[in-house]
């Protein structure tokens, strides 16, 4: 009998607003402990939450962003429950009617495309952070986060697998920084995920219970937790058990989830809109002033590459993967020449091979490379017009990105005197010197060894430090062996 | 000195009759001899009262003409004053002070009034007759041995005893208006969003307002012009264009003031329950207010008895959420032993905040519970609805209703302390003003045959303040049932039993 995995993600996007969702007070991560909390965020006595815009408009970004609804009207309501780290006893959230509902997200899975359903994203306030360490059995509590806009993000159950699922968070967390609303930091929490799973018979068109995997904070740990969780679900039906309705955690020092709170523990957090706050209202003209300030989408950019620059769908996907990289290619394609089929793929295949290997070797970010999209472009217009060779121009790449001549491609060409010889007389000369050093293997090509065509080439260019045209070579060889 | 309105004090001010520290300190003289038996003031701070009177002197000496400038105030311990503590009448708060002003107490401060100190009043303004505080109950200036009426019931007697001119009360479902009648004075609750909100320790945040009690309409409506006002730090506050209050009142009229004003009269007002003398005392304003011009319609409010049933659904829910942040993690009252977590927030909650802040928390809960919120909450605010839509469609045919403020006099302390729902039932005729955001106000109109004050409420429909503070200076321009004063000397109540509450 073969299983069916059913998943579905939680996301929580932490918007990249500078201040709070209601508050004044700084987002900005890693200051000292409660120093960026404000009366409102530590919920003094008599203090008023002000929804921050920038929040709002974020949220609608990301509703345009996967073709959802973005109701006019949302509310704003408390989840109420206790914690030492959420200063009100409530966080404030939307529940019934929520800013954004539905939309879908396409994924790229190794059985091709498939659409993921949203159900919805909604606003909400994060808490702050309990410090269990370093307080000699005490808590401490530290209020910075609390109050920092998130948006939480819920897909359908229509993810089949880990790697569907990782698959998923991936393409969300590409898109959330590519419309700019969240840096996607996962490592200081800006982008974390709940993974909801359950298992059932192929076929069965009821779904299984299913468990929540809170927090999950790196693509690795998830793929691992839900392979984990489907393990075990399955091990226990299997094993004449049922699966019970509770909320996990991933460990991953031991790789597998262990159960955090059941469903009888679940607590009934009150939800009541929040009279603090009157209906978000948002009218069409703040709609649209927010579809004018939109990036390109990375599928319509996709789309627009391979048409416009002519590139395999492989390459513009992988150019459209974070939009630096995309704004990187454009840039130099452009400052090259106007789009044609030979140019696109030369930039494509330098930005995509040296300049990735360049930037992987030294863990850079392609904004922070040393070599700038038109420099990049300076030194493929030299490879275009046959001044340097392909292969000269990675040393000239190399050149450029240790910083020689201020990173100027020309001049660095003519420092080094890498001009590629295509002058006729000069090759001529050439092949002569290496026809007359070489006549046993000129003999053994015409006995009718073709690879010694290759070695001859090979002594022509060591001869010239690879400045001589290959193709001139070659063809002069050819000719002057075949007795001409 | 402190015999006269505010209007008259003002004018004195001016012409250097006297001096506002003079004023200040008769002020705080009469507080020291008569707060020990009212017990109306939870915090009084004479030093900055002198010293805020030292600058308003020197401001008058300048020529400045602001009409509240050197006039002696105090604020309802609600409200939040950086520098002096506001303890919401609660053991949780009894040791906190806020590191801001509420947006109230910044605009009186800005007016240049004399900040007196802080009254007492029911826990976290739970209650109808500021019995519950944990600095013990008020007493009425009328008779010792009554209530003042609650929740501003430190403010309404520190006003009707001529401690202070005028305060700040706030009212949640008449907690401005009934102690206002029952201590003989003016209150005024302004249309929800007039006033901000900012800085008012929030019971139920979409009933509460702040706002003024004094001895006449026209400082009601000085005290209002201060008081009111868009604040970007309160999201329910309104962005309108300034008002002038007083506008009306100063307006020349003949002998019939009050001609074509329609005053409705809902049938659910005048029906059983309302004590005898209360009933007289309505008549005779109403009486008044025809011979002046206005012409009385009878009407129905049908869903009107509804009101209080609603309110306590809804502030209850309300409340149970906003007083979650009392947790004694960051400030405020925390239980000194505990073993964990849970047990800290249930000794340190179960400690700080008294029974009737208990009830309602429980209440409240129950209400927003999972399965009881489509039959208590949601329910409650459908019915909101209905309660608004008896007062739209009253207003088409009445500019003003009018009404007892409370179904009888002050009672005594403790007389019905143990039993909550007669208590909730003096909130009978105030929480519709609340539940539907309009303004309200409560002016003096007589007394019962025991010589307890007895309120008039007016009410009108959004925004009516102007209307209503007209209506209630033409009645007092023709009777004097505001200039009566409780002669303390005489009062005769025993003391409270030690450690009432």
């Amino acid at each position: 009998m073969k299983w069916e995995v059913v998943t579905g993600l939680e996301t929580h996007a932490q918007l990249s607003t500078a201040s709070k969702i209601f508050s004044g007070a700084s987002t900005a991560f890693g200051a000292a402990p409660n120093t960026q909390a404000s009366a409102v965020d530590i919920a003094l006595p008599g203090v008023l939450p002000v929804l921050n815009r920038g929040a709002v408009e974020r949220a609608i970004r990301f509703g345009l962003a996967v073709g959802a609804t973005i109701h006019r009207r949302s509310v704003f309501a408390r989840k109420n429950y206790f914690y030492p780290d959420l200063p009100k006893g409530y966080q404030i959230s939307q529940y019934e009617i929520p800013i954004v509902q539905g939309g879908s997200l396409s994924i790229a899975t190794p059985a091709g495309e498939k659409i993921v359903r949203l159900t919805r994203a909604h606003l909400e306030e994060d808490a702050g952070k309990s410090l269990h360490e370093d307080y000699h059995g005490m808590t401490g509590i530290d209020l910075n986060r609390a109050g920092t806009p998130l948006l939480e993000i819920v897909s359908e159950p229509d993810l089949r697998s880990a790697v569907e699922a990782v698959i998923y968070a991936k393409r969300l967390h590409a898109l959330v920084k590519w419309i700019g609303i969240c840096d996607g930091n996962m490592q200081e929490g800006s982008f974390r995920c709940d993974a909801n799973v359950s298992v059932r018979r192929e076929g069965a068109t009821t779904l299984g219970t299913r468990c929540e995997i809170k927090n999950l904070n790196s693509f690795r740990f998830m793929q691992q937790a839900i392979e984990y969780e489907v393990r075990r679900q399955i091990e226990l039906i299997d094993d004449g058990g049922t699966v019970v309705q509770e909320t996990r955690l991933f460990d991953p020092g031991r790789g597998e989830t262990r159960p955090m709170r059941s469903k009888e523990d679940a607590q009934d957090y009150r939800y009541f809109p929040d009279p603090d706050l009157p209906p978000l209202a948002i009218d069409d003209a703040w709609i649209e002033r927010v579809r004018a300030g939109m990036p390109e989408l990375p599928e319509a950019m996709r789309e627009r590459f391979v048409f416009e620059y002519a590139l395999q769908a492989q390459d513009a996907v992988a150019l459209t993967a974070d939009r630096e990289t995309a704004r990187y290619f454009e840039t130099a394609a452009k400052s090259l020449a106007a789009p044609s089929e030979r140019t696109g793929k030369l930039v494509a295949n330098w930005v995509l091979g040296e300049l990735s290997a360049a930037l992987n070797r030294d863990e850079r970010a392609i904004g922070a490379a040393p070599v700038r999209a038109d420099q990049l472009a300076a030194l493929l217009r030299r490879i275009a017009d046959g001044t340097i060779s392909g292969k000269i121009g990675k040393d000239v790449f190399d050149a450029m990105w240790a910083g020689e001549h201020g990173g100027d491609a020309d001049a660095i060409i003519a420092a080094k005197g890498l001009e590629q010889i295509s002058d006729a007389g000069a090759i001529e000369k050439i092949v002569d010197d290496v026809l007359a050093a070489n006549a046993a293997v000129a003999a053994e090509f015409r006995a009718g060894k073709e690879k010694a065509l290759q070695s001859l080439v090979g002594k022509a260019m060591a001869a010239t430090k690879g400045r001589a045209d290959p193709a001139q070579v070659n063809a002069a060889l050819k000719r002057k062996l075949a007795g001409n | 000195m402190l015999d006269a309105p505010i209007t008259e004090l003002s004018a004195s001010l001016r012409a250097k009759r006297f001096s506002s520290v003079e004023l200040a300190q008769a002020s705080l003289d009469r507080i020291a001899s008569l707060n020990p038996a009212l017990n109306a003031f939870i915090t009084v701070d004479p030093e900055r009262a002198l010293a805020d009177a030292k600058a308003a002197d020197a401001l008058i000496a300048t020529g400045s003409a602001l009409p509240l400038l050197g006039i002696p105030i105090a604020h309802k311990d609600i409200l939040a004053t950086a520098g002096m503590r506001t303890t919401c009448g609660s053991r949780m708060l009894a040791n906190y002070t806020s590191p801001f002003d509420a947006h109230v107490v910044d605009r009186l401060a800005r007016a240049g009034t004399v900040l007196i100190g802080k009254t007492n009043m029911d826990e976290f303004a739970m209650g109808s007759s500021s019995e519950t505080s944990h600095f013990g109950p008020v007493r009425n200036p009328w008779h010792r041995d009554h209530v003042p009426g609650g929740s501003s019931g430190g403010t309404a007697a520190a006003v009707a005893a001529r401690l202070v001119p005028g305060a700040t009360g706030t009212d949640t479902g008449g907690s401005i208006r009934q102690p206002a009648a029952m201590s003989g004075i003016c209150g005024l609750k302004p249309t929800y969003g007039v006033c901000s909100r900012f800085g008012l320790v929030a019971f139920a945040s979409s009933l509460d307002q702040a706002g003024p009690l004094a001895r006449t309409a026209h400082d009601l409506a000085l005290l209002l012009n201060a008081m009111a006002g868009h604040d970007v730090r309160d999201s329910t506050s309104l962005d309108r264009p300034v008002e002038d209050y007083a506008r009306m009142l100063l307006m020349e009229r003949d002998s019939r003031p009050l001609a074509g004003v329609r005053i409705g009269l809902p049938a659910e007002y005048f029906g059983a329950g309302i004590d005898p003398g209360v009933a007289q005392a309505i008549d005779g304003a109403l009486a008044e207010l025809r011979r002046q011009g206005a012409i009385t319609v009878d009407l129905a409010l049908p869903n009107v008895g509804l009101s209080v049933p609603v309110y306590y659904v809804i502030a209850p829910a309300e409340a149970s959420s906003n007083l979650s942040r009392f947790d004694g993690v960051r400030y405020g009252h925390r239980a000194a032993a505990y073993t964990d977590l849970a047990d800290m927030y249930r000794k340190t909650r179960a400690e700080g905040f008294g029974a009737e802040v208990r009830r309602r928390i429980l209440v409240g809960t129950y209400v927003l519970s999972h399965g009881y919120y489509d039959a208590y909450y949601r329910k409650a605010q459908q019915v909101r609805r209905l309660i608004a839509d008896d007062f739209r469609r009253a207003y088409a045919q009445c500019d003003v209703i009018a009404g007892p403020t409370a179904p009888t006099a002050a009672f005594r302390i403790g007389a019905i302390s143990d039993d909550p729902v007669a208590m909730y039932l003096n909130d009978i005729f105030t929480t519709a003003a609340n539940l539907t955001g309009s303004p309200a106000l409560s002016i003096p109109c007589g007394f019962d045959p025991s010589g307890l004050p007895i309120g008039l409420q007016l009410q009108g429909p959004a925004f009516a303040e102007a209307r209503l503070l007209d209506v209630a200076h033409r009645f007092q321009q023709a009777t004097d049932w505001h200039q009566r004063a409780p002669t303390l000397a005489e009062s005769t109540g025993s003391l409270p039993p030690e450690g009432a509450q």
